[in-house]
């Protein structure tokens, strides 16, 4: 291994070297980035119309039905046979692969809700009549972007509360300790349930609630590290050249105390996923008619007699966490300088 | 015949053909001292662990016999091997604080290791711990047995591991750097009670150890191992004083002489230390009571002119890394430093960067003194960033390159990482770190400690080669006398925090005023391995 080699290089081939951990970042980024682009792949609006020579994409614009010769100045329904035809004598309609967004309903089912799967709706509908794959597609979206956001905005938190209550130590680490003892001892789920009752729960307002909550996890552990790290003879040398704290912090301090702070990464972000899911599967989570994977289970709860909805989406969550796991875990081994030097360096 | 006899002994990690051991025989009879010699990485100590079987996940054994009173140990079962460790065969190992259980009390601890390999009833193993403490030379007393690992002294654990080792009346004792971890004096009585034993008791001793001297005082015989294979052995008078391998004579020479580059007698006044006190609150008295104060340095003064080193020399605990410490106020102190006219205490630590670079530190463990994640270069180049602002980063790496060469490392080191280098170079670069600011005063907390003698050698050769060309002075902090001897002007006994003697280091060495220093001084120097073994 040439010396002059930069280490995130080193860390990513470290990370390749978990081949279970690499194949898991392959799978979920194509499943995340075809959730990313999910209106692309499950709307009840075509993605591109042709009529009378002009091009349309309703997906990206609103078109009003009387573009097409149409009656209403409405928004045109794609679906309604009447416009069909409308467009078809004149033009073509691209349809994304599935025909179906997460709030369309199908008013054409022959047997009532939840139907079970069939060549229209691949997984059935729920009990509202919704495509069930497209609840999924749009909901696997909203709980990995909202454990995402969740993770790096509490982890920032908690990484620097625990850093300055570590590198300071004295009265500033007292105090601290003993807020996060009280205020960890809260009944966050009742919390959430109480305070969704006064305000309407959005994405960014149960967010921030949880995130008020969930900074916590982190904090003992990277104090833990700071703890041990301030007396470190390179942290004591830095200081005796005089370089500033907060460099001495996050250029000598923290990238060591990182490994242990990833290892609890992909956990923080399972438990986010996991902490809306049952949220919403109690109720208390997104409004009502969001896509939502707590939602589905809860319906699949409720209609024990149409497996498809509990089975998609037990199948759906528990391949996303696990994912999240090997990921999580090769990570940890890419950032431990002990694994990615254990090839080059010989043994003692 | 021999207690011990082992031919063609090797162990290996993943390739055979780089064997850590090399094919290496022992002898050993009963009644007498080997001790095995060589530097870190020789292989010494797996050799040891080889015999007992406790070899590190990875490593391989080869050997052709290993005979134990004319009987093949290699054809025995596992569970006949097993009995063989704490059974005939006792250990010692190096750090008494790891190798007892924290959790256990010092009966426990010695009664574990009667009872794995006898069936005796509990007052019967209480008797034979009894009898084991008063062996060892401590208290033969409920108190003592009650104890736990840290509520005992270095030396008394050590004590209670031989304990354990002579549990079962051994009849070869493996000591594997019993004595390192352990400070000059308490060494010299823990070694005197090993030999004691091995008289009495008709034991076999395999002594594994680095220190020359240590050997020479206590030993019957000596082999000196080399990268795996052992290139000198005999009596250790005659390998001692007419070696005849040349690692061994550069062995030898290792041992640290010469004197320090002579100052100017003119030289100005660069460092003051003026009644120099700091304390550590330790146990509260009751539950409102005031703390307790444990004085880490107490009235400590003394001045340190240009081009001159001080050597500060005491026991653990003697506040010797608290005074380097305080020096660059990196602890709070009462009392007064004044560095080139400048009073240091009293400004606020925004007043005090600019004089940082006038003063710098390198630390003792070659491992935990620089930043695993940073290269080389960025760590020596981290003071320029912060005191010379106003250079590119061409000039800083130009600056940096030229200290590398300087300190004697090879040119394309600054790009890579710490764990690349050994433990001398490592503490090359912390040298290089301290002086990228040309500073005038170097803190020196053992800087050598870690290090190999024969890299120590090098590594005080550097510093006094830089004392000499860039006028430094240095405060050198160590427990170990000889190297203390080879570079101080000046010395600073210290114990329990206070200035126990102060003057020119040959006059100290000379005609030592005070008991303790006296004490330190013949701990030091009488195991110099010249003069004859121990009959």
């Amino acid at each position: 291994m040439t010396g002059s080699e930069p280490i995130w290089r080193r860390q990513w081939r470290a990370f390749c070297r978990n081949r279970r951990g690499l194949w898991s970042l392959a799978v979920f980024m194509v499943l995340f980035v075809v959730s990313l682009g999910a209106e692309l792949v499950a709307n009840d609006k075509p993605i591109l119309v042709r009529y009378q020579g002009e091009l349309y994409w309703p997906v990206f614009q609103v078109y009003p039905e009387t573009a097409f010769g149409g009656l209403f100045e409405t928004e045109a329904n794609y679906r309604d046979p009447f416009v069909e035809e409308l467009i078809d004598k004149d033009g073509w309609m691209l349809w994304p692969p599935i025909r179906y967004s997460y709030d369309t309903i199908n008013y054409e089912l022959t047997q009532p809700a939840p139907a079970p799967p069939s060549a229209e709706n691949w997984l059935g509908t729920d009990d509202q009549g919704r495509d069930v794959l497209a609840r999924l597609i749009y909901g696997f979206r909203l709980s990995v972007l909202f454990g995402l956001i969740l993770t790096v905005a509490s982890s920032a938190i908690g990484v620097v509360v625990g850093a300055l209550q570590g590198y300071y130590g004295g009265w500033l680490d007292l105090a601290g300790q003993r807020f996060l003892e009280i205020w960890s001892s809260m009944p966050i789920l009742y919390l959430i349930i109480v305070i969704s009752s006064f305000v309407v729960p959005g994405f960014w307002t149960l967010l921030l609630i949880m995130l008020l909550f969930s900074w916590m996890t982190l904090v003992d552990l990277v104090r833990a590290e700071f703890l041990r790290a301030r007396n470190l003879d390179y942290v004591r040398a830095a200081q005796a050249l005089g370089v500033r704290t907060p460099v001495i912090l996050f250029r000598h301090m923290l990238p060591n105390a990182m490994v242990a702070t990833l290892t609890y990464l992909p956990f923080v972000l399972n438990a986010s996923v996991i902490l809306l899911t049952s949220l919403d599967f109690i109720g208390f989570g997104l409004p009502p008619g969001s896509p939502s994977l707590g939602e589905l289970l809860g319906q699949g709860k409720a209609n024990l007699h149409a497996p498809w909805l509990g089975l998609s989406a037990f199948v759906t969550l528990a391949l996303m966490l696990s994912l999240l796991v090997f990921v999580g875990e090769a990570v940890r081994d890419a950032f431990d300088p002990r694994k990615y030097h254990a090839d080059s360096g010989s043994r003692p | 015949m021999s207690l011990l006899r082992v031919r063609e002994l090797s162990v290996w990690f993943d390739d055979p053909a780089r064997p850590a051991v090399d094919r290496i025989d022992l002898d050993l009879e009963a009644g007498r001292m080997l001790a095995l010699v060589g530097e870190s990485g020789s292989g010494k100590s797996l050799t040891a662990l080889s015999l007992l079987d406790l070899l590190p996940g990875g490593a391989h054994r080869q050997a052709a016999t290993i005979e134990l009173d004319g009987d093949n140990v290699l054809d025995w079962s596992e569970a006949r091997r097993r009995a063989l460790r704490g059974g005939d065969i006792g250990t010692i190992f190096q750090e008494p604080l790891t190798a007892l259980n924290p959790l256990h009390r010092v009966e426990k601890q010695i009664g574990e290791a009667i009872r794995v390999h006898q069936r005796l009833g509990r007052a019967a193993v209480r008797k034979r711990c009894l009898e084991l403490l008063e062996q060892v030379e401590l208290p033969a007393s409920d108190d003592m047995l009650a104890r736990y690992p840290h509520q005992l002294s270095g030396g008394q654990r050590q004590r209670v591991m031989i304990a354990m080792a002579l549990a079962n009346d051994p009849r070869l004792l493996i000591a594997d750097e019993p004595t390192t971890a352990l400070d000059v004096t308490i060494q010299e009585a823990i070694l005197d009670l090993l030999k004691r034993l091995q008289r009495e008791r008709h034991l076999a001793v395999l002594l594994i150890s680095h220190d020359l001297g240590l050997v020479g005082r206590f030993a019957e015989d000596v082999a000196v191992m080399h990268q795996g294979r052992i290139v000198e052995r005999g009596a250790t008078d005659r390998v001692l004083n007419h070696p005849e391998d040349d690692y061994t004579r550069h062995l030898l020479a290792a041992e640290p002489g010469g004197q320090p580059p002579p100052t100017p007698a003119d030289a100005p006044v660069l460092l003051r230390a003026d009644d120099l006190e700091a304390h550590f609150s330790g146990r509260r008295r009751g539950w409102l009571g005031a703390r307790e104060t444990v004085a880490a340095v107490d009235g400590v003064s003394f001045q340190l002119r240009r081009g001159e080193t001080l050597g500060v020399v005491g026991e653990s605990g003697s506040g010797k890394s608290t005074l380097a410490l305080i020096l660059l106020r990196l602890i709070r102190a009462k009392g007064k430093v004044v560095l080139l006219d400048q009073p240091l205490q009293t400004l606020s630590g925004r007043a005090l960067r600019p004089w940082r670079r006038h003063m710098q530190v390198v630390f003792q463990d070659p491992y935990g003194s620089l930043n695993p994640r940073l290269t080389v270069h960025q760590a020596v180049e981290e003071g320029l960033r912060v005191h010379d602002r106003g250079l590119n980063a061409d000039q800083r790496a130009e600056r940096v390159r030229a200290l590398l060469a300087e300190v004697g490392l090879p040119a394309d080191s600054g790009d890579r990482y710490p764990h690349e280098f050994s433990g001398g170079q490592r503490q090359r670069i912390a040298i290089a770190r301290a002086l990228v600011l040309e500073p005038d005063l170097l803190i020196l907390d053992e800087p050598t400690s870690a290090l190999d003698r024969s890299v120590q050698a090098q590594v005080l050769e550097l510093l006094k080669d830089l004392q000499r060309r860039r006028g430094l002075s240095y405060v050198f902090i160590s427990h170990d006398l000889k190297v203390v001897r080879a570079i101080s002007h000046r010395l600073l006994v210290m114990r329990h925090g206070k200035v126990v003697e102060h003057g020119d280091t040959e006059r100290l060495f000379q005609s030592p005023e005070q008991a303790y220093t006296r004490r330190l001084m013949e701990a030091a120097f009488n195991r110099d391995g010249k003069q004859a073994v121990a009959q």
